[in-house]
């Protein structure tokens, strides 16, 4: 089973990786762009043939360790 | 007074931290991470500066769970005096043992320079010997300093005391190099025995290397 995790900083915390892509963007006339954020993205490959029963545990995993739950939000994907 | 300065794989501030704490008399020991237990009779333990694990993943995400960091955390519980610097202090952020956490810098370069810095509270150990409002001259070395706290939690934090160091100008006035919420710099837990800095005190101990406020400030705990 593959999975996908999406981290990204929390709606209302600053991002200022995305705040300078998104002024790269301007200055390259993209001009349309309203606001970026720049998450990260982690794909894991597990033993597990349950898919809530693996979502669970990527759960913990992102509470324990993938994500920092302070400033950070997180999206799980499984993937077949 | 006895201290332990902890080494995780990728730490490089051990022994400035050491220096400046035999500089004072201190009785110093570096300790592996891999260690289970802290020496017995220690009075301080210190996360010293660095890039524990490359940083990979978030810095201080992974030295969390070295397996001394629990022996740390137990110490820290009992109420024993924990000092994180500048990686070490997003170590403490990570384990929990102090709140909030670390972002990149605003303008996303790593900063390198001496940075003054002003004691915001002084009902704590460690700058108990310096004055409210009293400006330091310490460098500043990291890429992810911008600390963040949601503002609840910082309202708390101010009524207990817990902000303890802001970055400030020559004259205590306000400036802010990464971005930090309130320009703050340093802070401590609930219970005052676990703190957290940014700025290296080590890299200031003597004059010839542009500051000795660093020593001033360590001296806080020995009385």
């Amino acid at each position: 089973m593959k999975a996908v995790v999406n981290i990204y900083l929390k709606e209302g915390v600053l991002d200022p990786q995305g705040k300078a892509v998104k002024h790269a963007l301007g200055s390259l006339g993209f001009k349309d762009v309203e606001d970026v954020r720049v998450g990260k993205q982690i794909v894991l490959k597990l033993n597990a043939s349950d898919k809530e029963e693996a979502r669970k545990e990527i759960e913990q995993m992102c509470e324990k360790l993938l994500a920092n739950t302070v400033i950070e939000d997180y999206d799980i994907e499984i993937v077949q | 007074m006895r201290v332990a300065i902890i080494r995780f794989p990728g730490t490089n501030c051990e022994f400035d931290t050491q220096y400046a704490f035999d500089r004072i008399g201190a009785k110093t020991a570096i300790v592996w991470h891999k260690e289970q237990e802290l020496p017995r009779d220690i009075d301080l333990v210190v996360l010293p500066g660095g890039f524990s694990y490359g940083d990979y993943l978030r810095s201080g995400a992974i030295a969390r769970f070295s397996p001394i960091m629990q022996a740390v955390s137990q110490f820290a519980k009992k109420g024993g005096y924990v000092l994180g610097i500048c990686n070490g202090f997003q170590i403490l952020l990570e384990s929990h043992l102090l709140p909030g956490a670390m972002k990149r810098n605003e303008n996303l370069h790593f900063i390198s320079k001496f940075q003054y810095i002003k004691v915001v509270n002084n009902s704590n150990k460690f700058l108990s010997q310096l004055h409210r409002g009293e400006v330091l001259n310490i460098p500043i070395a990291h890429a992810e300093g911008n600390y963040f706290v949601e503002p609840k939690k910082l309202q708390k934090m101010y009524d207990n005391e817990q902000v303890i160091l802001q970055y400030c100008d020559q004259n205590g006035e306000y400036d802010n190099p990464n971005g930090s919420v309130d320009a703050i710099a340093g802070i401590c837990n609930e219970n005052k025995n676990v703190f957290g800095l940014m700025p290296h005190p080590e890299r200031a101990c003597q004059k010839i290397l542009g500051s000795e406020d660093g020593i001033t400030m360590i001296k806080g705990f020995f009385y």
